[in-house]
């Protein structure tokens, strides 16, 4: 089989793509933990930080409960391999990833579902009530913040024509875009839901050990060494998610289109990068200025999020061009 | 021999081996033979079956000289029958296996040896019915020996009461079918289904059919709000025929819609999309809130079933209002995504009724916050189990996403149409699907989590035991089929092309046709989903994780205590159950949609009462519709009692005034 050189670069984008994000992620949230820690006049650890931890992790045994499963050891490996898919599968500096006709938005939200369903079940398995507490709070959040976000993939599918997300992102760098409600009630809509699935303020404290507030820290409670290490990986894996697809949708401009040179591509990768910063000292400055709220004011929070890509849909049902 | 008369063999052979259940089902040998015999049957059914789909035979009939004398019984096999009757074997021959190891915990296995094969011949019966009397007698039949089957276990608990309700919403379900099936033969009595296609009826005609066909295939699938029977009638049945009765005859009602609706009658008011669409979607999201709230797991199931002919009849409204605007590619890509879903459906159902069975037997127990724990002593149902879940909540790559996901793109097509009215209510109708999509998947968390899932909460429990072969085989070949049609949709969706060509005269484009067995629903710039390649992707990427950290990093591992933050607390009954579980989601959806409420008995200091917390709900079909209905009934046979003791002078006064009445009312019809 000849393979062209065109098929091997498009091959080597999608595994840099890979490889990026996995390599991105703890910056990332360190760059959020030490920006958070500025802002409230502490040093705060290095943002190299996660690594290092990271690597602490991975070093040490795993202690299991008595009665854990099969499912409980497999589960941190399916979490964050469904995780490290979807990520992968986002726009980040190039457009035309090799492998993005697998799989279109509604595929990526679904991953990240199956992602949630597995760590779910894993804080029902030892038979602990704080897995039970994680987990039941979890579901209620996604059971509104899904069909959120399901409704934020319709406006933008409907007003790119396509569900494919390398083909929204490059509709959203034409000029014939313009401002539109629609997309404004859905960049509100999609950063909300963003907030909410990754466990940040207002709806959880990813920093708190506070038993009964926490949510997403609760269902991983027994987890320990390399199994905790996946699914912190995991975690910071679907930030960089949702934040690249923040701003892959909605700041579209420098990614590299398909078929570009290098130079295009190294632009690209630092445009991206540049962005993260943008939306770490964003996420940083936001969860800083806000208070958390009680585990039952949440749905309303998450209901306007709902409500809100549901007014968007509906403009874009009456009337193309809102 | 042709395809119809082929599967007519078979049917007879259903119900032949009912013959041999009535004189043998005392024996095991007996047991033996009618499931063996089923699963065969069933087999060769579909492989009879799965030609007609495929091959592209000749649309084939036949008419037998029985039933009404100038008449005859009309039998015909076209793609849209095929697929069902595929549905159907499928279903039955995975039931008859099962059967096989379950028959055995069976206490009067001639309560249900006889009627369990003469049932797969009613639903055989059914899809292949060509007239209107033989479809209504096939119909009737189906309801009345699957009857006999919630009735199997009569003196347990409730379920007379169940076997009563779902008698009565039967016979209504029919009688609106009668009046539907007679509207469309007019009165010149053209009761074959070729003489119903050929004439087209007067638009209020064409209305009230609808309206009828609603009813009444509505309420043999478990439409809002005439579903009420279901979570009574389908769990109440030994746990094989629950699969069968959830998994599968709901699917026969879908097909009694399409048929009628979609074939027979040629012009569907503009409206009939609108209505399905809405009733679907709300009985989607309330079905799967109703199983959320659910104890008992095969009620659970049942509603969770309501749910999903919920998503189907969403797919089946899309396609009558893209048809009723005249775009045939949209409404095919409807069509078949709520066929696709059909099946699926039909196959998660049976895998997770079949599971509960296998509790069922394990434990004794429907509740299932009588579980625990039952991954580590019933590990092989426990796998077929989750499967089942993660298909049911449609995660990807398994088969109940692929046809959710073709749902969602055939929802993102509707701007083009017309009409105010369905482009305002789509965008809710989506998303009410996202809901219950993301409901369901907290249901299943739910269900495997607190049965499968932590500690034993009681002693039975504890001592729970895998269940026979035969039943693992079948849940395992229930498995396989979840995750092929999972991994490559385009298969069935191809398959499915014949059905949406006959009836809308559109089709998706070939899938076979594109690389990579990718799906394709409308064209590549659009949307395309790759479900062998989500596979692969997650599969590799989780081994090699594993790989790379096993041998860089650790692979030490030490068994402790649960570690709970360090309360190491006694009791099992500490865990989440199903209560505790759906809670928040209580507080959420449930106090606006059961009025729920909660109240806490605390006794006062120094009394030695335990507390109480108790919950209420209300369904609010009972409540709004049924409750209503019953007492009025109860009020007016009260007060018809006093006319059981009037005097002769009365009776015949009575009768009197009503000669005169009806005299009356023909002089002014006149």
């Amino acid at each position: 089989m000849a393979v062209s050189a065109e098929t091997v670069v498009d091959l080597m984008v999608q595994g840099v793509q890979m490889a990026l994000v996995l390599v991105l992620a703890p910056l990332l949230t360190g760059v959020v933990r030490k920006v958070k820690a500025r802002l409230l006049r502490r040093r705060g650890p290095s943002v190299l930080q996660p690594y290092r931890d990271l690597a602490r992790l991975l070093r040490k045994e795993v202690v299991l409960a008595e009665n854990a499963s099969w499912l409980f050891r497999v589960i941190p490996y399916i979490v964050f391999a469904a995780t490290w898919v979807a990520a992968a599968l986002v726009p980040t500096f190039a457009r035309g990833l090799v492998f993005s006709w697998a799989a279109d938005l509604l595929v990526i939200i679904a991953l990240l579902g199956t992602a949630r369903f597995f760590l779910a079940l894993a804080g029902m398995d030892i038979g602990t009530s704080f897995g039970g507490i994680g987990a039941s709070r979890e579901v209620m959040i996604a059971s509104v913040a899904e069909p959120a976000m399901i409704l934020v993939v319709f406006t933008l599918a409907l007003v790119a024509g396509s569900t494919q997300l390398s083909t929204v992102a490059a509709h959203m760098a034409t000029a014939d875009v313009g401002l539109r409600v629609s997309l404004g009630l859905a960049l509100v809509a999609l950063i909300m839901v963003a907030l909410a699935e990754n466990a940040r303020i207002p709806v959880d404290n990813p920093a708190t050990h506070l038993e009964l507030t926490m949510v997403h820290e609760a269902m991983v409670l027994e987890y320990s060494g390399r199994h905790l290490a996946m699914i912190e990986l995991a975690a910071a894996l679907k930030l960089l998610l949702y934040a690249s697809l923040v701003v892959g949708v909605f700041l579209p401009w420098g990614m590299a289109s398909p078929g570009a040179g290098l130079a295009a591509h190294l632009v690209g990768g630092a445009t991206y990068v540049v962005k993260l910063a943008v939306a770490a000292f964003a996420l940083a400055l936001f969860e800083t200025s806000i208070a958390k709220m009680r585990v039952f004011r949440v749905p309303d929070f998450i209901g306007a999020a709902l409500m809100l890509g549901l007014l968007g849909t509906l403009l874009l049902f009456v009337s193309r061009s809102l | 021999m042709s395809a119809v008369l082929a599967l007519l063999a078979c049917a007879a052979g259903l119900l032949g081996l009912g013959v041999v259940g009535v004189v043998g089902g005392r024996g095991r040998v007996g047991a033996a033979v009618v499931y063996l015999g089923s699963a065969t049957v069933c087999a060769l059914a579909a492989v009879s079956a799965i030609g007609v789909l495929l091959g592209g035979e000749p649309v084939s009939e036949v008419v037998l000289p029985i039933g009404l004398p100038w008449l005859g019984a009309h039998f015909r096999i076209d793609a849209l029958s095929a697929l069902f009757v595929v549905l159907v074997d499928v279903g039955g021959a995975a039931a008859a296996v099962y059967g096989l190891g379950h028959g055995r915990h069976e206490g009067h296995p001639r309560r249900v040896l006889p009627f369990f094969p003469a049932f797969l011949a009613a639903m055989h019966l059914v899809l292949l019915a060509d007239d209107a009397f033989t479809f209504l007698f096939c119909w009737e039949l189906m309801s009345l020996v699957s009857w006999a089957l919630v009735m199997a276990h009569h003196q347990q608990g409730d379920n007379t009461r169940a076997g009563y309700v779902y008698l009565l919403m039967a016979g209504f379900g029919t009688l609106a079918l009668l009046l539907a099936l007679a509207l469309l033969a007019g009165s010149e009595g053209g009761y074959a289904f070729a003489d119903m296609r050929a004439v087209e009826p007067a638009p209020h005609v064409a209305a009230l059919v609808v309206v009828l066909v609603l009813v009444g295939a509505g309420s043999k699938a478990g439409l809002l709000p005439l579903h009420v029977w279901l979570p009574l009638a389908h769990p109440a049945a030994p746990s094989h025929v629950s699969a069968l009765m959830s998994g599968v005859m709901t699917k026969v009602a879908v097909y009694g819609f399409v048929r009628i609706v979609l074939d027979l009658l040629a012009t569907p008011p503009w409206w009939a999309g609108l209505a399905v669409l809405l009733l679907g979607a709300v009985t989607a999201v309330v079905g799967v809130l109703h199983a959320l709230m659910e104890r008992d797991i095969k009620r659970m199931l049942a509603y969770s079933t309501i749910e999903n002919v919920g998503i189907v009849f969403v797919g089946v409204g899309l396609a009558l209002a893209f048809d009723a605007h005249g775009m045939g590619a949209a409404a095919a890509l409807a069509l078949t995504a709520a066929l696709l879903h059909a099946a699926n459906h039909s196959w998660f159902k049976s895998l997770l009724f079949l599971g509960a069975g296998a509790v069922l037997v394990a434990t004794g127990e429907r509740d299932m916050d009588a579980q625990g724990g039952l991954i580590h002593r019933m590990p092989v149902t426990a796998f077929t189990f989750l499967v089942g879940c993660a298909a049911i909540s449609a995660l990807p790559p398994l088969n109940g996403f692929a046809s959710e996901w073709l749902l969602f793109q055939a929802v993102l097509q509707s701007p083009q149409i017309e009409q105010w009215g369905l482009r305002i209510l789509v965008p809710g109708v989506g998303g009410l699907l996202a809901l219950a999509a993301a409901l369901a998947a907290a249901c299943f968390v739910r269900a495997f989590g607190v049965v499968f899932l932590g500690r034993p909460r009681t002693p039975a429990a504890m001592r729970a035991a895998e269940v026979d072969r035969a039943s693992l085989a079948a849940m395992v070949a229930l498995v396989v089929l979840c995750v092929l049609a999972g991994i490559v949709p385009g298969v069935l969706i191809d398959a499915l092309a014949p059905v949406t060509s006959a009836l809308l005269d559109a089709r998706l484009p070939t899938q076979a046709a594109l690389g990579w067995l990718t799906v394709v629903p409308i064209a590549e710039g659009r949307s395309s989903y790759n479900g062998l390649l989500v596979f692969v992707f997650i599969a590799v990427s989780a081994w090699l994780t594993v790989r790379v950290v096993h041998r860089l990093a650790s692979d030490r591992l030490r068994r402790g205590p649960a570690w709970d933050c360090g309360f190491p607390d006694a009791s099992p009954l500490t865990q989440y159950a199903s209560g505790s579980f759906a809670q928040p989601i209580r507080r959420v959806f449930g106090t606006t949609v059961f009025a729920a409420r909660e109240t806490v008995e605390m006794p006062p200091p120094g009394d030695g009462r335990a507390a109480r917390h108790r919950v209420t709900l209300l369904d609010p079909a009972w409540r709004w519709i049924y409750d209503p209905i019953t007492a009025a009934v109860a009020g007016a046979s009260l007060r018809l009692n006093a006319m059981q003791f009037l005097t002769i002078r009365r009776y015949l006064g009575m009768v009197f005034l009503a000669l005169v009445g009806l005299l009356l009312v023909i002089a002014i019809w006149r």
